[in-house]
């Protein structure tokens, strides 16, 4: 271990450390100061994005560190700095929720930045050690972050469904890599990939390996068959983890994706695809059909999750750089789009009830225009309407099953898009076509509608300006 | 004379009787964690035979990683389980079942 290797690691150790000054300050923190936490865990959000912009900008090729254990590339740097940015927005956004609800407590910070701390660890992993170890740091603060309201019935019903599920697949994902390891004889992501493609390994091993892995991924992704955790738990969660749930881990799922299956068994691609196929097309199909017959929208919403985990799985079928950047940008605008649709269910939530019903949007239009033009152009954006974002990352994923030659995929995913407009609108319909049940206009602190403001605009300024965004995501796979 | 075959058969089979413990256990929430907790000691069976037959060390640390993330898992899951009963009054599996739709 060298300085050189330790300042690849800078912002990780900065988050970790960090994490552990807010669990400690926040013990001296008084009742009605606790707003000082929200702010430190702000300031240490933007001076990591900082540290990882210092390193994204150095210019540099992939570094391997700490016995080949991590992994210092410009995917991850990028990756890094979109989790910094979201989970900003996450905390102002939960900060109006968990002030009205009682449970403005110091354990959602850092629980939340060792989640973050755990996808960091995921993203940079190069051994399939940091994989397992990342991912358990983000999934165990999870765990516990669906509970944070512990005299909820349905938050402690969702945790426990959460646990016993997430446990299961973060074991088939461990018994996929012993296989893998016994096969190949390494835990280097890079080693392995070396020793598939030279020949080496048991091919029933590599086989069984194999499919454990895939479905531990598909698991964290939530793609169908194995998405029956996720209505549950962001119906069950309070309104703010849901929103969390919904963004980082997003990010953290493509991440394992790209690490497990390109960076280490790229040479089995042939095998994992026909896998991902289905997956992605059973996600896109249930996901979408099944999401016009909820009246909740916290379920309309986790189906929606998976109808576009399926269209992210799509960006990597071809296993091509450009099919990669597809996903990855597809993740991103995702992320920053259910962060916004998240946040006016907040904003709409008054104490003691959160708006969870689709009649609860009913007549906004009338009770805060602007936050409901707002609202319109992040569904329109996840509906994938053209000029908004959501149509830029749908046509990308599209153009990377295309050239993956499954033609067939990509019209099941135009078809289910088009089925899915129809919940997206049936809320914008819901917002200004409808009379309100109660006129009282809707209000929120400035920082909160400040960042719903940006969040909104994002979705049609990135559309116009789509070519920055992706541009980003493909000079990251060069 | 014991092979790697048998140690990774007796992996598997510990594997299979985790998971269809976890499928067929409708009775109660502990019996979810230990099955879990197997699953888990599973995994460990096969690095470390796979570790000892291909003679490289890296199977065993990674055991030492899984054993202790496993420590975490069970206090957090227990942890669950006792704010699930403080509400509910209850640990049985059947009743978990107020999210539906």
């Amino acid at each position: 271990m060298t300085i050189a290797e330790l300042q690849l690691a800078l912002p990780e150790i900065f988050v970790l450390s960090m994490t552990c000054v807010v669990l400690l300050a926040d013990l001296f923190i008084s009742e009605e100061r606790r707003g000082l936490t929200h702010t430190l865990a702000v300031i240490t959000l933007a001076f990591a994005a900082i540290l990882s912009l210092r390193l994204m900008m150095a210019p540099g090729e992939v570094v391997y560190a700490f016995s080949d254990t991590f992994v210092r590339d410009r995917f991850g740097d990028v990756l890094k700095v979109f989790c910094y940015l979201i989970l900003i927005g996450v905390f102002v956004y939960a900060k109006h929720y968990l002030r009205q609800f009682g449970l403005f407590k110091g354990e959602f910070y850092t629980l939340s930045l060792f989640a973050l701390l755990g996808t960091m660890v995921l993203i940079s992993a190069n051994s399939l050690l940091t994989v397992y170890l990342g991912l358990e740091l983000l999934t165990l603060s999870s765990y516990a972050l669906v509970a944070l309201d512990r005299n909820s019935l349905q938050g402690s019903e969702a945790a426990m469904k959460y646990f016993v599920l997430g446990s299961m697949a973060s074991g088939m994902l461990l018994f996929g890599m012993s296989l893998i390891f016994g096969a190949t004889g390494s835990l280097a992501l890079t080693d392995i990939s070396a020793a598939l493609s030279a020949g080496v390994g048991e091919e029933m091993l590599l086989a069984f390996g194999l499919v454990f892995m895939v479905l531990g991924i598909a698991f964290k992704f939530g793609a169908v068959p194995l998405h029956m955790w996720i209505p549950d738990v962001y119906h069950g969660a309070p309104l703010p983890i849901t929103l969390f749930l919904s963004s980082v881990p997003k990010l953290a799922a493509v991440a394992l994706a790209i690490r497990l299956l390109d960076n280490g068994m790229v040479a089995l691609h042939g095998d994992w695809q026909g896998m991902l196929v289905v997956l992605a097309a059973l996600s896109m199909i249930l996901g979408n059909v099944v999401a016009i017959a909820q009246t909740n929208i916290k379920r309309m919403l986790a189906y929606s999750t998976i109808a576009h985990v399926g269209f992210i799985l799509l960006g990597l079928l071809p296993a091509t750089p450009e099919g990669y950047a597809a996903a990855m940008f597809y993740t991103i605008v995702y992320a920053i789009m259910s962060a916004g649709a998240f946040a006016v269910l907040i904003l709409l939530s008054t104490s003691g009830a959160e708006a969870e019903n689709l009649d609860d949007l009913k007549g906004l239009a009338k009770r805060n225009p602007w936050h409901a033009l707002m609202m319109l152009m992040i569904m329109f954006s996840l509906a994938g309407i053209p000029v908004f974002v959501g149509f830029f990352a749908k046509w990308q994923v599209i153009a990377a099953a295309l050239s993956a030659g499954l033609t067939w995929l990509s019209i099941i995913a135009v078809v289910t898009a088009v089925i899915g407009a129809f919940y997206y609108l049936r809320v914008v319909k819901l917002m200004y076509f409808d009379e309100p049940e109660d006129a009282e206009p809707v209000t929120a602190p400035v920082d909160f509608r400040a960042v719903l403001t940006v969040n909104g605009v994002a979705m049609l300024a990135l559309g116009i300006f789509s070519g920055g965004l992706i541009s980003l995501c493909v000079s990251s796979f060069v | 004379m014991l092979t790697l075959a048998h140690f990774i058969t007796l992996g598997a089979l510990l594997f299979c009787i985790a998971l269809a413990g976890i499928f067929l256990n409708r009775k109660n929430v502990l019996i979810l964690l230990m099955c879990i907790e197997l699953m888990l000691l599973s995994v460990n069976m096969n690095f470390i035979a796979f570790s000892r037959f291909l003679d490289v060390l890296d199977g065993q640390v990674f055991v030492f990683f899984i054993l202790t993330v496993a420590a975490a898992e069970a206090a957090i899951g227990l942890a669950l389980l006792v704010v699930l009963f403080r509400n509910r009054r209850s640990i049985s599996v059947e009743d978990i079942s107020d999210l539906r739709g």
